[in-house]
């Protein structure tokens, strides 16, 4: 008889696994109460570090050609197909669904990274504009992405709800740092694996794991992170508050579907600033 | 003959062979040791109120450093007037103990900074390589001081130094140390460059810190910043006790500069525990110690606005240079 691995999972920061700068972990339970593996409690300055990178990688992520951005979001969905078997057995493990309910939410999560990265390079045709003014001008609104964002995946969604979460956030060039749920967080970490060997530049995406009350209001009071998914936090008055302090975009609770293949336009457009140029047209 | 001439502290006349003598028989550095004090002196926490102090005196210790090839008037003026007002929300705020440029900027700071009390410091001696004529050398150093510099930081020639010429890297140390009287009879401010970076070993860095020390430095500084190693914390240690060492056998103060590389506040603090830790609560004075850095600054302002405001700063609230 061999005995078991026990899992210590880690952190995901500017493309690297580091362990929290605390050192706590709690451990990880399934249904039956059994321990499963023991998870890094993220402290507010992983979040910190978190952004730092987040910051750091936003430049150069905005910076790619939508199509490249689009072909590195379909190189994810690549690489989570081929991981298929070990996202079923996790999702099973933790929420006790059966195999073809497991499948049927990896399904949803593969599709929708395709469903975004189709986006990629279409957001701007579609919500752009060329607008009509009284002088000799070409008016043009463009949406940029708003820079770095803090989001919280929702609580009860092992996979899809997380791809939900970020695909929307990173297609069009921004960073995100991103809270797995406490429960359900081992999707989130092999995603973690996806992620990095799948082209996606470090820091693009940062995942911490632990209790969102410990990390939801530094992030929403982070001078350095300009819009918050709230999804999966339980104290969404008191984020805002902290969030209005700086003018953060806020998404709140319920404010988007995350459960389907299929995203929402507007989910993706609420973390985009429109830019208006204005550009001489001669005589 | 007193105690503190250089004569007295070698031994007999100074000569290449009795520098040598007298380098080569200070104690060797156990390098396990040095380097594993310093990570051990790196893991302390600084909390709370230390750790405000520890941001405001590494602001007040920060030589503000602009040394491109690039730099214009503008981008100096700019510089000096950050140092003047480094955080426009916070009044309280302290201000660095100098601007550090090259020679031929100084006479731009110097019209900034006047008397606000803000050093003007200037390389000079063909920073950074040194590899020029002594004649150039002093005339470079000349003219920095002509123009206004309170500060001078001279680079040693390391290749006369790593092939054993001690006596050209003193007597060099010794002219420009002259050529820095003004015209009034007073002295710029010394402070020797020993590029620990192309010193090779430790024991070479401990030796060129002595040989600075005696040819009359005021401050031993680590790097130009312009090579692949910079200041680190076993040589900032290792410097530190060397500046210690000098006080007890001559009672001379000298300071020390660790520059290039230290870009966050956490290594500042990291620096500041060794000079407690090594040289005494004495050094922690920007009249004993300073760091070059550039961008030290603004990580040092986003760490005081998370103490005062609770939030984590980011760098939209400072300004860029």
């Amino acid at each position: 008889m061999r005995l078991d691995v026990k899992k210590t999972y880690k952190l995901f920061i500017g493309g690297k696994f580091p362990r929290s700068e605390s050192g706590h972990t709690y451990e990880l339970t399934n249904p039956k109460g059994e321990f499963v593996a023991n998870v890094v409690l993220a402290s507010r300055k992983d979040a910190r570090d978190a952004v730092v990178a987040a910051r750091a990688a936003q430049s150069g992520w905005v910076g790619a050609t939508a199509y490249n951005r689009g072909q590195v979001l379909y190189r994810i969905a690549e690489m989570l197909e081929g991981r298929r078997e070990q996202f079923v057995a996790e999702i099973r493990e933790l929420t006790g669904a059966t195999e073809i309910q497991a499948n049927k939410e990896v399904d949803a999560a593969i599709d929708s990274w395709v469903w975004h990265a189709g986006w990629s390079d279409k957001v701007d045709s579609v919500a752009g504009s060329m607008n009509p003014v009284a002088g000799p001008f070409f008016n043009i609104s463009t949406n940029q992405p708003t820079g770095v964002v803090a989001a919280f995946a929702p609580q009860k969604s092992s996979l899809v709800g997380l791809v939900n979460t970020i695909a929307p956030i990173i297609v069009t060039g921004n960073s995100v740092v991103v809270v797995a749920s406490e429960s359900l967080p081992l999707s989130a970490i092999t995603l973690t694996e996806v992620l990095a060997t799948s082209d996606l530049p470090g820091g693009v995406v940062n995942v911490l794991t632990g209790k969102e009350k410990d990390l939801a209001p530094w992030l929403a009071s982070h001078q350095d992170v300009n819009a918050v998914d709230i999804e999966g936090t339980s104290d969404p008055v008191d984020l805002e508050i902290r969030a209005a302090e700086t003018l953060k975009r806020v998404i709140r609770p319920g404010a988007f579907s995350r459960s389907g293949s299929l995203g929402s336009l507007q989910h993706i457009l609420a973390f985009m600033e429109v830019k208006t140029v204005w550009h001489p047209k001669g005589h | 003959m007193t105690k503190n001439e250089p004569e007295a502290i070698v031994g007999g006349k100074i000569t290449n062979l009795s520098l040598r003598r007298w380098l080569h028989s200070l104690p060797g550095v156990d390098k396990v040791g040095l380097e594993s004090r310093a990570a051990g002196l790196g893991t302390r926490s600084i909390k709370t109120t230390s750790k405000t102090w520890a941001l405001d005196a590494a602001i007040k210790m920060m030589d503000l450093t602009t040394l491109e090839g690039m730099d214009t008037p503008e981008r100096v003026r700019s510089l000096c007037l950050k140092a003047l007002t480094p955080d426009p929300t916070d009044p309280d705020c302290p201000r660095p103990a100098a601007i550090c440029v090259y020679g031929d900027m100084v006479s731009v700071a110097k019209q900034i900074l006047g008397k606000s009390g803000i050093y003007v410091a200037a390389v000079a001696t063909a920073f950074p390589s040194g590899r020029a004529s002594v004649a150039v050398k002093l005339q470079d150093t000349k003219d920095a001081v002509k123009a206004g510099a309170d500060e001078i930081d001279m680079v040693i020639d390391r290749g006369a130094f790593l092939s054993g010429n001690y006596l050209e890297v003193y007597k060099q140390i010794q002219a420009v140390k002259n050529a820095c009287t003004r015209a009034d009879g007073s002295k710029a401010h010394l402070k020797v460059i020993l590029e620990t970076g192309e010193l090779q070993t430790y024991d070479n860095i401990r030796r060129a810190s002595y040989l600075a020390m005696l040819a009359g430095g005021d401050f031993i500084k680590t790097s130009t910043g312009k090579v692949t190693v910079n200041a680190t914390i076993p040589i900032n240690l290792l410097m530190l006790q060397a500046v210690r060492d000098w006080y007890d056998q001559t009672g001379v103060l000298i300071g020390v500069k660790p520059a290039g590389g230290i870009r966050t506040a956490k290594d500042a603090i990291k620096y500041l525990v060794v000079v407690k830790e090594v040289a005494g609560e004495r050094w922690l004075s920007p009249d004993l110690f300073r760091f070059g850095a550039s961008s030290l600054l603004n990580d040092v302002l986003m760490q005081r606005q998370k103490l005062k405001t609770g939030n984590y700063s980011g760098p939209d609230y400072v300004t860029v240079d």
